[in-house]
C-alpha cells in the first residue's frame, strides 16, 4: 500500500482523469455498439416471427441405388449435349475445351464441377440423331470401357429396341409428343423437353397415352422447378404474407444472336448427313434446308417461338408456386421487329393471362380478393433484367434465386407497423437466401447489393449444383423409388395448353377463352385451332 | 519516437480529439460486427474490383471464418488502443493496414466500378482519408498527454526521481 501510494506521488486528480477518462469512452462506445445490434435483432425477431414464413430448399430425391438404369437419348443437338452432361456423360470436345477454359480462367470451375457431380447409376445405351455428326460425336464420347452405346437410325426403333429403360427427348417441338406417346405407350419412362407438346390436340393423346400407362413416368424439362427458393414462396403465399396478388409479372429479355435462335449451322451438313424427311416428321414439306433443321426454333412449323419456348418457363415457374392452372383468358400480342431474317415466330411478344376466379388470400373486406392476371412481356432486342414480381395489397415478392418481400406502403395487413415505423416499405420485411445463413428480415443495401449480384452464391452442401441434374435426378428417384415428378403430365398439360393460348391469340388477335369445366379452348364455328397454330401468321 | 515536438496545448488537443474519434469509429464497427453473426466480409472481398485474386483468396471457404475474425479483432483491437491512450503507434498501424485493405478492394480509382457510397469518389476516398489522418496520429503520439500511458510515464518520473 505504502508503495502504491508512492507510486501516484505527484500524480493529480487531473493526471488521473487524462490517463483513465479513455476507459468509460470505450464503455459507453461498446454498449452504444451492443444496443443497436441488440435492437435491430428484436425487431428482425419480431417481424421474422410475426410473418412466419418457413424456409426450406426441395427436399432432396430419393436414393440412387439399385441396377443401373438403361437411357436412349433423342436428339443430341445443344440442349441434348447439355441433358447428358446432366445425366454423367461429357463429350470428349466439352471436356478438352473446358480443360483449356479453365487453364485460361482459375475462376472457370465448370469441369470440376462436372467430375464433382454425382454418379447417377445410369448407362447410356442408345441414341438416336438424324444429322450423322452429331450422332458420331455421342458414339465416339459415350462407348467406353463401362458404357455401350448404340445409335439407332429411327426413334422408334431405339425405343422398341429393349434396350431401354427410359428415354430423353431433346428434339425440335414438333416431335415432342409423337415421341413421347410411343415411348409411353412401350411402357418405356420419358424426359421431355418444353413445351410439352406441338398442338392443342396432341397435349389430349399424349395425356390420355400417360394416364392409360401409369407404370411408365413422364417428367416435363421444367427444371426451375427445383429453384431453392419456390417452397418459401409457396410457404409465405399460404401464409397471406402478399395478401390478394392481382399481378405478376415475368419478362425474357435477351439481346444476342444464340438467344435470338440464330445457333451455329455445322459446316458439314448435307442431304447426305441429315435424314431431312425424318426431320420434317408431320410438319409441311420443304426443301431440304439446312437454317430449318439447325435454327428451327424460328419458325411454327417446328418450333413455337417465345410463347413455347420462354413463356412456358416462367408460366411454370409461377405455376409452381401459386398453382392456379390454365388461365381462363389469354391475350397476346407483339411482332417481329429485330430479327428480320425470315423467321414467322414474333421476337416481342406481350402475354396477358388472366385468371378472374384465382385468389392467393386476402387481408380486405370481402370481395377483393379474387381475380389475378400474369403478364409475360418478351424482347429479344434488349436485355434488361426486369425480373419476376408478384404484387399483392400487402406485399410484392421479387422471385429469383434469392426471395426478397416488401412490404406495400398502402397494406391493410401492415398498416399499424408501418405507421409505428416498424416497417419501411422501401426495405426487404423478408429475404430468403438459400446459399447464406437462410433468413433476413431488414437487409442493408450493401448486403442486397451484394446479394443482388449473386455474389454470395453458394450451393446445395456447398457444391455448385445445376437444377437441370437435379430435376433429371428427382425424374430417376420417381422411377426407381416412386413418386411423382414435380412436373408430370398435368402441370406438362397445363403449361402446354397455355402456351397454346398464347400463340393462338398471337395469330388470331383475339382473346383465346379456356373452359374449365370442360376442359377446352373455345372455338368459332369452322375455326381449326391446330392449322392456326401451325401455319405463318399473317402479321 | 520520443515526444519532443514542442507542440502547443491547443494542437495536443486537437490531435487528441481526432485520436479519439478515430477510435470511436473504428470500436463502434467493431462491436457491431461482434455482436452480428451473419455479418461477413465475403461479399466485400469477392466483388473486390483490383488485386482480384489476392482478396477473392481471403473469401475462400478455408480462410473467411479466420479473415472475419482478425478483421473484427483488428477493429476492436485499434479502436481500444486509440481510445485508451495504450499502444496507440501499433493501432495506428494495424488501422493504416486494415483501411488500406479495405481501400485496395474497392478503390476509387478512374474506370473502376463503384459499388454503393455515400458520396462521389476520384482517387481519394474516407478510407484514405482515415488512413493519412492514422499516419499523423502515428508520428505525433499524444497517449502521454491523454491516455493510459501517462500512468505509466509518471511512474517512471518518480522512479528517477527516487
Amino acid at each position: 500500500m505504502a508503495t502504491d501510494k508512492k507510486l501516484f506521488t505527484g500524480f493529480s486528480r487531473r493526471d488521473l482523469l487524462k490517463s483513465l477518462a479513455g476507459i468509460p469512452l470505450v464503455g459507453v462506445v461498446w454498449a452504444a455498439g451492443l444496443d443497436t445490434t441488440k435492437k435491430s435483432k428484436l425487431e428482425k425477431d419480431f417481424l421474422l416471427e410475426k410473418l412466419n414464413i418457413k424456409a426450406s430448399p426441395p427436399p432432396a430425391s430419393g436414393p440412387m441405388s439399385g441396377d443401373p438404369l438403361r437411357i436412349g437419348l433423342i436428339g443430341f443437338g445443344i440442349r441434348g449435349e447439355q441433358l447428358m452432361r446432366a445425366l454423367g456423360f461429357a463429350t470428349q470436345e466439352w471436356m478438352e475445351s473446358m480443360a483449356q477454359s479453365s487453364l485460361e480462367n482459375p475462376n472457370d470451375k465448370r469441369l470440376e464441377d462436372f467430375k464433382a457431380q454425382e454418379n447417377l447409376n445410369v448407362k447410356l445405351t442408345a441414341i438416336c440423331d438424324i444429322f450423322d455428326v452429331r450422332a458420331e460425336k455421342a458414339l465416339q464420347s459415350f462407348n467406353s470401357e463401362n458404357n455401350s452405346c448404340k445409335r439407332y437410325e429411327n426413334y422408334l426403333d431405339l425405343i422398341h429396341s429393349g434396350e431401354v429403360d427410359a428415354v430423353i427427348i431433346a428434339t425440335p417441338d414438333h416431335w415432342h409428343a409423337p415421341m413421347a406417346q410411343a415411348a409411353i405407350e412401350a411402357g418405356v419412362h420419358v424426359y421431355v423437353e418444353k413445351p410439352m407438346t406441338h398442338t392443342v390436340e396432341e397435349t389430349y393423346r399424349l395425356r390420355d397415352a400417360v394416364r392409360r400407362n401409369p407404370g411408365a413416368i413422364l417428367a416435363v424439362g421444367h427444371q426451375h422447378r427445383q429453384t431453392l427458393s419456390f417452397l418459401t414462396a409457396q410457404d409465405a403465399i399460404a401464409k397471406n404474407t402478399l395478401g390478394h396478388v392481382s399481378l405478376v409479372t415475368t419478362n425474357t429479355n435477351r439481346n444476342d444472336d444464340n438467344g435470338a435462335w440464330q445457333y451455329e449451322i455445322h459446316p458439314d451438313a448435307s442431304p447426305e448427313t441429315i435424314d431431312w424427311n425424318a426431320f420434317l416428321g408431320n410438319a409441311p414439306y420443304v426443301p431440304f434446308n439446312k437454317e430449318h433443321f439447325f435454327r428451327w426454333r424460328k419458325w411454327w412449323a417446328y418450333g413455337s417461338g417465345l410463347s413455347g419456348d420462354l413463356l412456358t418457363h416462367d408460366y411454370d415457374r409461377i405455376n409452381c408456386v401459386l398453382n392456379m392452372g390454365i388461365p381462363k383468358y389469354v391475350t397476346a400480342s407483339g411482332g417481329i421487329y429485330t430479327h428480320r431474317d425470315g423467321r414467322n415466330v414474333p421476337d416481342v411478344m406481350q402475354v396477358n393471362m388472366d385468371f378472374p376466379d384465382f385468389s392467393t388470400g386476402s387481408s380486405q373486406e370481402e370481395g377483393k380478393e379474387k381475380g389475378m392476371t400474369l403478364v409475360y412481356s418478351a424482347t429479344l432486342g434488349n436485355q434488361f433484367d426486369r425480373g419476376t414480381v408478384l404484387m399483392g395489397h400487402d406485399a410484392s415478392m421479387e422471385l429469383g434465386n434469392i426471395l426478397t418481400i416488401y412490404a406495400d406502403p398502402r397494406s391493410t395487413q401492415y398498416k399499424d407497423m408501418i405507421a409505428e415505423g416498424r416497417i419501411d416499405p422501401s426495405v426487404p420485411i423478408y429475404q430468403y437466401d438459400p446459399s447464406a445463413d437462410g433468413v433476413d428480415a431488414v437487409t442493408s443495401a450493401t448486403a442486397k447489393y451484394f446479394a443482388n449480384k449473386g455474389l454470395l452464391w453458394t450451393y446445395r452442401d456447398g457444391k455448385r449444383v445445376d437444377s437441370t441434374f437435379l430435376h433429371i435426378r428427382e425424374w430417376l428417384s420417381c422411377i426407381r423409388n416412386g413418386g411423382n415428378p414435380s412436373c408430370g403430365i398435368d402441370e406438362g398439360f397445363e403449361e402446354a395448353i397455355t402456351a397454346h393460348m398464347a400463340g393462338l391469340s398471337y395469330k388470331i388477335g383475339r382473346r383465346i377463352e379456356w373452359d374449365a369445366e370442360n376442359e377446352q379452348i373455345i372455338t368459332l364455328p369452322g375455326e381449326d385451332l391446330d392449322a392456326i397454330l401451325l401455319t405463318s401468321p399473317s402479321v | 519516437m520520443p515526444q519532443s515536438t514542442q507542440l502547443t496545448s491547443m494542437q495536443t488537443t486537437a490531435l487528441v480529439i481526432m485520436r479519439l474519434l478515430i477510435g470511436w469509429h473504428f470500436l463502434y464497427e467493431g462491436v457491431l460486427k461482434l455482436y452480428t453473426p451473419s455479418w461477413t466480409s465475403k461479399g466485400y472481398l469477392l466483388s473486390a474490383t483490383y488485386l482480384e485474386s489476392f482478396f477473392q483468396s481471403l473469401a475462400g471457404e478455408s480462410l473467411i471464418s479466420t479473415v472475419d475474425t482478425l478483421n473484427i479483432v483488428a477493429l476492436l483491437l485499434v479502436g481500444a488502443t486509440l481510445i485508451l491512450g495504450f499502444k496507440t503507434q501499433l493501432g495506428s498501424l494495424i488501422g493504416i493496414g486494415l483501411l488500406l485493405l479495405y481501400f485496395l478492394a474497392h478503390p476509387p480509382f478512374p474506370g473502376y466500378p463503384q459499388g454503393p457510397t455515400e458520396g462521389s469518389y476520384w482517387i481519394v476516398n474516407k478510407n484514405l482519408i482515415e488512413a493519412a489522418a492514422l499516419l499523423v496520429i502515428f508520428l505525433f503520439p499524444t497517449s502521454l498527454s491523454f491516455g493510459l500511458e501517462r500512468i505509466f510515464s509518471k511512474k517512471q518520473i518518480q522512479t528517477q526521481a527516487h
